[in-house]
């Protein structure tokens, strides 16, 4: 059934659809509307879930983690601050092989408050162990949840749904909620291969020692590693189902291209249109967007990349002291490989600052105009 | 008294054999945490008005409620004397343990 909802609800009727079965919560601009929706939807009874209140963040991942531990499927949501004060439960998970569901709306870290959008919360996170998403439309945030769930469940390894404030949160777009009959037959009932109960008590996250630990930490490695083609394999039985593919990226016109704009979030859909006009004068433009950041795609970002000559990284997030985070993960990622392109690195929109067209026209002008980057970061629209 | 040791130290060879994560191989039923405990509750049930206090706050389930009358298992009480702390009737005393 076709529905106008914000991107909120997206979130709430992805892990309603998915069937979660405890969530628990701590509000906080933007991500707000998710657990409110979830909270009714428990009440009247939409959603047999058990819905936990606690006092913070802190506790609300604690709870969620008690949770899936018992084998329950489990989902939360929050933003920025929020999702700093979760950071040490963020390794409970992924180390005690939890796979909790999250939405993070991406808003930018105090001081000075802010509510607006960018990406410094969940990159923050970057290095935690979890998977991480990053979506550009409210359909594609509802889709990401339940593919979450079954890419998370099947390694056990949680994962991280990422959306930016306002200009998906609070914005209404057509979403197709799919049929819960369907969505039943793509997800099946969480199963994990271990579990807390009283009939065969077990400790979990116990003192390990040398001897123990570092196999722990290259399991979970491996397992990430699976990530990339379990999100192949589930994107692709999402589409023969329901239509739409979820893949690692979402490329646009980069198979002729000869100048890509690398984009993650909602700027990728500015960035076609920049694309669109470039091609109206004649330069083959294209736009590759980073759906799946960790683990990173290297294969998809190697092979799209290899041979393109120029190539602008536009980041909505900083890495001070370094450049832009993106930046850094793509140029990585080719290092070493044949036929690198000309990497130019961006930083824009900082705090919620709108990317608009205009600004991918400076980013274009800017790149098409060198052979190569002459700085690591070029700012766009600071006001110098 | 001689302590019987029942656990065993496992160093695994591959992480093949390992679980993924950290877990205790064998059934917690075994593992009789009660064992660090230094001082012990002792209950005078002359006293006990059966209110239930002390297992609502025992923070590790280690109270039972056995024929309505409050049973500390020893096996896993730590000691940590909250629940007599708690006792309105003041009948729960902290002793140290001899061994």
């Amino acid at each position: 059934m076709k529905k106008v909802i914000m991107g909120n609800h997206s979130l709430s009727y992805g892990a309603m659809l998915s069937r979660a079965q405890v969530i628990a919560a701590y509000p906080i601009t933007p991500q707000t509307q998710v657990v409110e929706l979830l909270s009714e939807m428990c009440a009247d009874g939409t959603l047999n879930a058990m819905f936990i209140k606690v006092e913070s963040e802190h506790s609300a991942m604690a709870a969620c983690l008690g949770a899936s531990l018992a084998g329950a499927r489990t989902f939360t949501a929050t933003s920025a601050q929020g999702l700093a004060l979760m950071h040490e439960l963020l390794h409970w998970a992924s180390g005690g092989r939890m796979p909790v569901v999250m939405g993070n709306i991406n808003r930018a870290m105090a001081p000075g408050w802010s509510i607006w959008t960018d990406q410094n919360d969940s990159l923050s996170e970057r290095d935690t162990g979890w998977i991480q998403f990053y979506c550009s439309s409210n359909q594609e945030v509802l889709d990401t949840v339940v593919q979450a769930f079954k890419v998370s469940e099947k390694l056990m390894i949680p994962s991280m749904i990422v959306l930016d404030a306002f200009a998906l949160s609070h914005t209404y777009e057509v979403v197709d909620v799919p049929e819960q009959k369907k969505i039943d037959a793509y997800l099946p009932p969480f199963n994990p291969p271990f579990r807390i109960g009283p009939d065969d008590p077990h400790a979990f996250g116990g003192l390990t020692s040398p001897d123990h630990y570092m196999e722990l930490r290259y399991k979970l490695q491996k397992d990430m590693e699976k990530v990339p083609a379990l999100v192949e394999e589930t994107g692709k039985e999402y589409e023969k189902l329901f239509g739409r593919h979820l893949g690692q990226v979402d490329e646009y016109l980069c198979g002729d291209a000869e100048f890509i704009f690398v984009t993650s979030g909602t700027p990728g859909y500015t960035a076609r249109v920049a694309v669109d006009e470039l091609r109206e004068k004649g330069i083959k433009a294209g736009n590759l967007r980073i759906r799946l950041f960790r683990p990173f795609p290297f294969e998809k970002v190697r092979s799209i990349l290899s041979g393109i000559p120029k190539v602008a990284v536009v980041d909505r997030n900083i890495s001070y002291g370094h450049h832009g985070i993106f930046y850094q993960e793509v140029k990585s990622a080719v290092y070493g490989q044949p036929h690198p392109p000309a990497i130019f690195g961006f930083i824009a929109g900082l705090g919620g600052r709108d990317i608009t067209r205009d600004a991918f026209k400076e980013i274009a002008d800017h790149a098409l105009s060198r052979s190569r980057a002459e700085e690591e970061i070029v700012w766009i629209g600071v006001k110098k | 008294m001689t302590k019987k040791k029942e656990a065993r130290k496992i160093v695994f060879s591959s992480e093949k054999e390992m679980p993924m994560v950290a877990m205790s191989i064998g059934s917690m039923l075994y593992n009789k945490t009660g064992a660090w405990r230094n001082i012990k509750p002792v209950i005078d049930l002359s006293k006990c008005i059966k209110c239930g206090i002390c297992w609502k706050f025992c923070p590790d389930a280690s109270i039972d409620i056995v024929d309505d009358w409050p049973q500390i298992n020893y096996e896993y009480c730590k000691g940590c004397g909250i629940c007599a702390e708690e006792c309105p009737q003041k009948c729960i005393v902290m002793v140290e343990e001899e061994k």
